[in-house]
């Protein structure tokens, strides 16, 4: 029985350091500088980079945080603050649930919701796609953090005069903010891993892009790209650009980890 | 305490900004609703044209896909879904769940906490890396070794005949499995943790061996929430795109061998979304919109399962 356990760790962790293991001793090769900073090269030249992608993830997940972090988080401190009836239980409920509503789903929503009406692809609708991920997680986050926060520092407060808004905002909130920063780093980590629901909203761009209205690349929509094409070069460049995506993800998680134990 | 305004005698002076607060908070709870209905509703009017046209039966039963001669049918693309998912539990579960019970029963808690970090990475690496992975190191593998290898030992089975191709059903189900099986392994700790402790001492007391205590006592307290931890998994499994996208094979056919290639709905939603036009977005949203309704229906069961065994109130 024992042995069987030991057995089932293995599976768990051989594809995981097979996975990182090759993500980076193929990658690394890649790794210039260039390949951080310049535009992608055409097929057959040498050199080149995915600095238009790495700047588009960053951008799209911007737009997503403007969106999708105050939605989020407010909802999560709604169901902390306010969500004890039934009303709070039916929208923790369906929290719950979208949160399992696969990505390539909410990537036709933003398709139907931005694209449509704009007639083009862009980075909005990237965004928005992005957004709606987020905002389930973070509301099921923040909720639970918000809770944390004892009983007595809220009385304590309110004993004192102040209202219940500067309660919960000054005293609350403020209490849990750490935790909650930290919760929005992992959606934000998250979502710059996403892939499916950027194919067909931000779509993809050649060049450097900051308009919100426009197509724009991304880390992760270039390295789909790169490794179903059938050229050689283009292998090893997905292989870098998986390298990048891994240690973006990462230092948003590491950061996230860092503040988490410097607040408790 | 139920009500979200306190009575309006107790504190009539401070009323108004509070009052503005909690409304802006229900606001920004119900912000949740409106998103889950804005999903609905997108979903259907995208997808609005090509169902009413085709009829919703023989969308789903049609078996050819032919965007140049109109013809939608989904059916490859369900078989597909639904092959690759069911072969990725057959591989997760046993493993996600021996390790959850591992952890939780056996282990010392160091122990725990230092695997529980991997775990927690597996899930987090994108799955366009898993793809990646599956692509030039999985399929591989399953071309040279893996597939000779079942067709000569197992190829009695009709699932174990045929060409070894690399890309197809197995290679699909096998990365969703690794994909899956932090979901289960997490959900399926934390159920497993809300066994009371005196349960297991009742039954070691009367003199049962770990696994007797194990079967007599843990799992039937946790069935409820394995199940749904197993459930959360499928969902997971059958929304996965960009993995299932690059190592399927995409092929929109239906092949009784796990080696043959195949496809899946997310995927051909991902390879043809972009580029359709006219009935075939519509039919793509439509694909979109059966996927939705399974993953959501699978989600709320599973939800329900993994609270009732948390048992007490809802947090």
């Amino acid at each position: 029985m024992t042995g069987l356990c030991a057995l089932g760790l293995l599976v768990a962790l051989a594809p995981l350091a097979s996975v990182l293991w090759l993500v980076i001793s193929r990658g690394i090769a890649g790794l210039s500088l260039d390949f951080w900073t310049r535009l992608p090269a055409p097929v057959g030249e040498s050199g080149g980079g995915v600095g238009n992608a790495i700047a588009g993830t960053l951008y799209i997940v911007g737009i997503a945080s403007l969106i999708g972090v105050p939605l989020g988080v407010g909802a999560g401190v709604y169901l902390a603050e306010k969500g004890e009836g039934p009303f709070g239980d039916v929208v923790r409920f369906t929290a719950e649930v979208l949160s399992g509503v696969p990505s390539i789903v909410v990537g036709l929503v933003a398709y139907g919701l931005v694209v449509l009406p704009m007639r083009r692809f862009s980075a909005l609708a990237g965004g928005v796609a992005l957004a709606v991920l987020m905002v389930p997680v973070l509301a099921r986050s923040t909720e639970e953090l918000v809770r944390l926060v004892p009983t007595s520092l809220r009385e304590a407060s309110l004993a004192l005069g102040v209202p219940e808004w500067r309660t919960s905002l000054r005293v609350v909130l403020r209490t849990a903010l750490g935790g909650i920063v930290t919760a929005i780093l992992l959606a934000v980590a998250r979502a710059a891993g996403e892939t499916a629901p950027l194919l067909f909203t931000a779509l993809n761009n050649q060049y450097w892009n900051f308009r919100a209205d426009q197509p724009t690349a991304s880390l992760t929509v270039q390295i789909f790209n790169y490794a179903v094409s059938p050229y050689e070069d283009w292998h090893a460049k997905a292989w870098s650009a998986a390298l990048v995506l891994l240690l973006v993800v990462g230092a948003l998680s590491l950061m996230a980890r860092f503040l988490a134990r410097r607040r408790v | 305490m139920a009500g979200t305004a306190p009575p309006p005698v107790a504190r009539p002076r401070a009323n108004l900004p509070d009052r503005a607060f909690g409304a802006t908070l229900t606001a920004l709870g119900g912000g949740v609703f409106v998103v889950a209905g804005v999903i609905v509703l997108e979903l259907s009017k995208v997808s609005g044209s090509s169902v009413t046209k085709m009829g919703l039966w023989h969308f789903i039963t049609g078996s050819e896909w032919d965007p140049v001669r109109d013809l939608y049918g989904a059916l490859p693309f369900i078989y597909g879904t639904l092959v690759t998912s069911g072969l990725s539990l057959l591989l997760a579960v046993p493993a996600s769940l021996g390790l959850a019970l591992f952890l939780t029963q056996m282990a010392p808690a160091r122990l725990r906490s230092l695997i529980s970090f991997p775990i927690g990475l597996l899930a987090g690496i994108p799955s366009v890396v898993f793809g990646l992975w599956g692509l030039f190191v999985l399929a591989p593998i399953l071309r040279h070794d893996v597939e000779p290898w079942l067709s000569r030992t197992l190829g009695f089975l009709p699932f174990f005949r045929g060409p070894p191709i690399g890309l197809g059903y197995l290679a699909a189900g096998v990365i969703l499995a690794i994909m899956i099986l932090p979901t289960i392994t997490t959900i399926a700790i934390e159920v497993l943790e809300t066994v009371p402790g005196p349960l297991r001492e009742a039954a070691l007391a009367l003199g049962a061996t770990r696994w007797e205590t194990i079967r007599i006592s843990v799992l039937p307290h946790a069935r409820a929430g394995i199940v749904g931890a197993v459930i959360l998994g499928l969902g997971r499994a059958l929304g996965e795109t960009m993995a299932v996208t690059m190592v399927i094979g995409n092929s929109p056919t239906i092949s009784a061998s796990l080696f043959a290639p195949g496809y899946s709905l997310p995927a051909v939603i991902a390879n043809e979304f972009a580029e359709a036009g006219g009935m075939q977005t519509s039919a793509l949203a439509a694909l979109g919109l059966i996927l939705f309704g399974v993953t959501l229906l699978l989600n709320v069961v599973a939800r329900i399962l993994v609270r009732m065994s948390r048992k007490g109130p809802s947090r």
